[in-house]
């Protein structure tokens, strides 16, 4: 923890601590370990992508999941997140079992993942975009959006959800371009998006897949900050990065996959002294 | 923008205004052509009838399966199946009880014609979602083959023998087979005026206007007011599906639409929603189905050919995808242009140049362009066959259309999914506002982003 401390500081010195405090519902992450991972298994054909990966991700945590190109990286998110069906292993969260389940239950019980290239709904608004997130919406159910009366009850929930909803843009600053169709925003700007969607699902845990992929380092900085901002505010997070120095430089646990297995994880001074993970990364049978 | 986005933005009344506009150019055209060919009231009465039946049938089996494709994105290209359901279904519970002797073949239920009518719903409802359950787990083609071929199987299973009659609770009823079915309930704007206690009104209406139409103006009445019950069941359509597109439900199909895969990350059932939005379109495409046979005195089997099906794909291209208001406009032209419209060139050709001969086959008519470059003969073939040829004029349209406006006229797809404006709240607009002039934005939390406006905007 003592090693990720020095850049948060230096990225978050001017955030107020309350500054989710208004949308962010709490987290009610009562496990130490809400992610739990075992032993997970799945082949394609005849390759294997994941080949027994067990590892945990500490409750309020900011944990990094690296590895060399074909890792099983995504695949494993894919798993967790129920994208694909394991063909053994166990997915654990906040003590449930979650193994198989569909993305949307996986999304229902709080974790909630972010696409390697941003998956914006083009032809939707900034704002619809956002206003699809929230969980539980009265007005999803159909006969409550159409009949005249109990349409009254979704419109209150709706001028709420609005509310949070622009206090979510104003704190991703993408509130200019509220009214835009996504399709029409740039790279970095679908980023921000997806990840204040994502957030919108009022999540414990963040499952973001390289948010930092074809990023300038401005806003590469900004998310960065927006990351630490949540986490303090008690979101567990795990990433998917293929940037070794934002790694090592924020994450506080480190799990480093390689051909589908959990090689070796620790803080990220334990790996950057790992001789296996050097191995791996520079020569090796990748 | 296009230069129809123009048209549309200037237009009073926006998208409505477009359609009023729209509707009246038809009319007047159709007014016109009457007169041309030298229609008495009755026959322009009788047009402007007919044309209005199509236009309120159309547009609302193009606002139906928006529902499918606009917002949902479900390519169902089997509607004449859930139309042909309702329809049959409705006949099975509305007819009279069978009487020997009498002139139908097989009786019915005997139920009044609103317990039909829902029933009809239901079935066809109900049938998309048997179609549904196994087509929606596998990508949207395959939904595609499914529902043209459920078509298919509906059309054959009114065709067959099987079911031509059997015993219900110890009547004889049946599907009529081939030689179709009559539907000899009673009239719907009898029943519809009846059950108001409205129906000697009307009938004095009716007479009524015998000062315009002096010789049994019955079927002239029922046919115009037929019409604008149609126009009103339209606007029910409208309302309706307004209502469900502008709102989380609404919201959900429209993100199914564009990734399914994000809709469910964010923790919406698709499945569910796309169950649920498929089985409300085709309740509606069952009732327009309904609507459209039920004033006919029969049905049969062959009416529901695929073609009908794609005369609303059409009448939904025109119009725009995605755009309820398009849905509409869509239908409306479709229908007073090339549905109804062929006939009625022909015969204006035909009765302002009464005498020119059009060539009896295609050889005569291509002869004289070849050796002599004469294009006489080959126009007035063309007119002459203009019928036959409605759907190559149709898929003239739609190829110039896809090259063209793949969006349709009003396929701009701005109906906010929402049930409430989505702009600023003005409490949370107020606290901003002062900020952003120096390009200085405090938020809420007090977070300083004034230097990141840059980091986003240069990408």
């Amino acid at each position: 923890m003592s090693d990720a401390s020095q850049p948060v500081d230096e990225v978050a010195t001017k955030v107020d601590e309350g500054a989710l405090g208004s949308f962010a519902s709490g987290v009610q992450t009562t496990e130490e370990y809400p992610l739990r991972v075992e032993g997970l298994r799945k082949s394609f054909g005849g390759i294997t992508a994941v080949d027994g990966a067990t590892f945990q991700v500490e409750s309020g945590s900011l944990t990094g999941l690296i590895g060399p190109n074909g890792a099983g990286k995504s695949t494993t998110f894919n798993l967790i997140t129920g994208m694909i069906k394991p063909d053994a292993g166990t997915v654990t969260f906040n003590g449930e079992d979650i193994t198989g389940r569909d993305p949307h239950e996986v999304a229902n019980r709080g974790m909630v993942r972010t696409f390697q290239i941003a998956r914006e709904l083009s032809e939707m608004t900034v704002l619809e975009n956002m206003m699809l997130a929230p969980q539980r919406q009265r007005g999803e159910e159909l006969w409550r959006s159409v009949l005249p009366g109990v349409r009254n009850d979704v419109r209150e929930q709706e001028e709420e959800l609005l509310e949070r909803v622009w206090e979510v843009l104003d704190f991703f600053d993408i509130d200019h371009i509220a009214e835009e169709y996504a399709g029409n925003l740039s790279g970095g700007q679908r980023k921000l998006l997806e990840m204040a969607r994502a957030l919108l699902t009022d999540p414990d845990m963040l499952l973001l897949d390289e948010p930092f992929a074809g990023v300038n380092p401005t806003l590469e900085k900004k998310l960065l900050k927006h990351i630490h901002e949540l986490r303090e505010q008690g979101y567990t997070f795990l990433l998917v990065e293929h940037d070794m120095d934002l790694i090592m430089n924020n994450c506080e646990h480190v799990i480093v996959l390689h051909q589908g297995r959990v090689l070796t994880e620790g803080t990220p001074n334990d790996i950057r002294s790992n001789e296996e993970v050097i191995e791996a990364y520079l020569g090796g049978n990748v | 923008m296009s230069v129809r986005d123009d048209i549309a933005a200037r237009m009073p009344g926006g998208d409505a205004g477009l359609i009023v506009a729209t509707l009246a150019t038809a009319y007047i055209l159709y007014v016109l052509a009457g007169v041309v060919l030298g229609y008495d009231l009755r026959g322009q009465l009788n047009s402007l009838a007919t044309l209005t039946f199509y236009i309120g049938v159309f547009a609302m089996l193009s606002l139906a399966l928006n529902l499918h494709w606009g917002y949902t994105g479900l390519f169902n290209i089997g509607i004449v199946g859930f139309m042909a359901v309702g329809v049959y279904v409705m006949a099975l519970v509305s007819k009279p009880l069978y009487v020997a002797g009498g002139a139908a073949q097989v009786g019915g239920l005997g139920l009044p014609l609103i317990v039909g009518i829902i029933a009809g719903m239901v079935a066809a409802a109900l049938l998309g979602f048997v179609v549904a359950l196994p087509a929606l787990r596998l990508r949207a083609d395959y939904l595609a083959i499914v529902t043209i071929a459920m078509s298919e199987i509906v059309r054959f299973s009114f065709l067959s023998g099987e079911l031509q009659q059997f015993q219900l609770l110890g009547t004889r009823v049946g599907f009529g087979g081939g030689s179709g079915l009559i539907l000899d309930f009673v009239p719907p704007l009898e029943a519809l005026f009846r059950s108001v206690g409205l129906w000697g009104v009307y009938l004095g209406f009716v007479d009524a206007t015998k000062v315009i139409v002096p010789t049994n103006p019955k079927p002239v009445v029922d046919g115009l007011i037929y019409g604008l019950l149609l126009l009103a069941g339209v606007t029910v359509f409208f309302w309706l599906l307004k209502r469900t597109g502008e709102s989380p439900f609404g919201r959900v199909l429209k993100a199914i639409r564009e990734d399914e895969d994000v809709a469910n990350a964010l923790g919406k059932d698709t499945d569910r929603f796309k169950i649920k939005s498929f089985m409300l379109g085709c309740a509606l495409m069952g009732l327009a189905g309904i609507l459209w046979l039920m004033p006919q005195g029969a049905v049969t089997p062959n009416f529901f050919r695929p073609r009908v099906t794609f005369f609303i794909w059409i009448a939904l291209i025109i119009g725009g995808a995605g755009s309820n208001t398009g849905s509409v406009l869509g239908g409306a032209t479709f229908a007073a242009l090339l549905y109804q419209g062929p006939r009625y060139f022909q015969n204006l050709v035909t009765t302002v140049l009464p005498n020119l001969d059009s060539p009896p086959g295609f050889g005569q008519a291509v002869g004289p362009l070849i050796s002599q470059l004469d294009p006489v003969p080959f126009l007035l073939y063309t007119i002459d066959s203009i019928r036959q040829l409605q759907l190559v004029v149709m898929g003239l349209v739609l190829i110039w259309l896809m090259h063209n406006r793949p969006e349709g006229l009003l396929g701009h797809r701005k109906e906010t999914a929402s049930v409430i404006s989505l702009s600023r709240p003005k409490a949370a607009a107020a606290a901003t506002d002062g900020g952003s002039a120096d390009g200085d934005v405090q938020t809420d939390g007090g977070v300083d982003v004034a230097d990141s406006n840059g980091g986003v905007d240069d990408e």
